[in-house]
């Protein structure tokens, strides 16, 4: 039951990074991304479930912190235009 | 058995989430409603899938004792599930506050009352 929901969430990462490609300007682009950061950290978990293996949430903690920090320090260079 | 109709309906509600907010990035018009789309959206259903791999993990642990990989399992998914939660709606804030500061309009705003708020 694991590994179509993994296959589902795939495809709405797949139309997520249309919009990460198409946006207009930068704010869309960093929504985009902060979507697709979220449905990853999900299916990570999905598959850790799926695959019975513990290391992928673990991965999936570790990436969720960073992205956290990453969509924070570019909303920081969006809103001052410098660092 | 019931518990795993109560992981199907999770995993559904779940990726009907996610699916409605892969949708509402294309359909909206303007950076402040796709956060809501983007955000939101993914949090609720961020929720319920995780809920489902905690529900499934916490079947198997209770079955097959503690000594099982399942009951490490079932805490990191829920470690991951207060991480997306902390941190979701902040960087949601921190891209509003972002996007309006960088000088960007809402589509067909007529008013905007945070223009005196600017530094």
């Amino acid at each position: 039951m694991w590994l179509p929901a993994a296959i589902f969430l795939a495809v709405c990462a797949t139309i997520i990074l249309i919009r990460l490609f198409l946006g207009p300007t930068p704010p869309d682009r960093l929504v985009g991304l902060d979507t697709l950061n979220t449905v990853v950290v999900v299916s990570m978990v999905i598959l850790g479930a799926a695959f019975e293996e513990i290391i992928y949430v673990d991965v999936a903690i570790v990436y969720a912190l960073l992205s956290f920090i990453t969509t924070l320090f570019v909303a920081k260079y969006i809103e001052k235009g410098k660092f | 058995m019931i518990l795993d109709i109560i992981t199907y309906i999770c995993i559904g509600i779940g990726c009907l989430l996610n699916l409605l907010a892969a949708i509402g990035l294309h359909r909206f018009p303007d950076v402040y409603t796709r956060l809501h789309a983007g955000t939101k959206c993914t949090t609720f259903g961020s929720i319920f899938l995780v809920g489902a791999v905690v529900i499934q993990s916490v079947s198997v642990w209770v079955t097959e004792g503690a000594s099982s990989p399942q009951s490490v399992l079932t805490l990191h998914a829920v470690i991951a599930l207060v991480v997306i939660l902390l941190t979701n709606p902040t960087s949601a804030h921190a891209i509003g506050r972002a996007a309006h500061r960088s000088g960007i309009k809402p589509a067909r705003a007529v008013v905007d009352d945070l223009e005196k708020e600017k530094p």
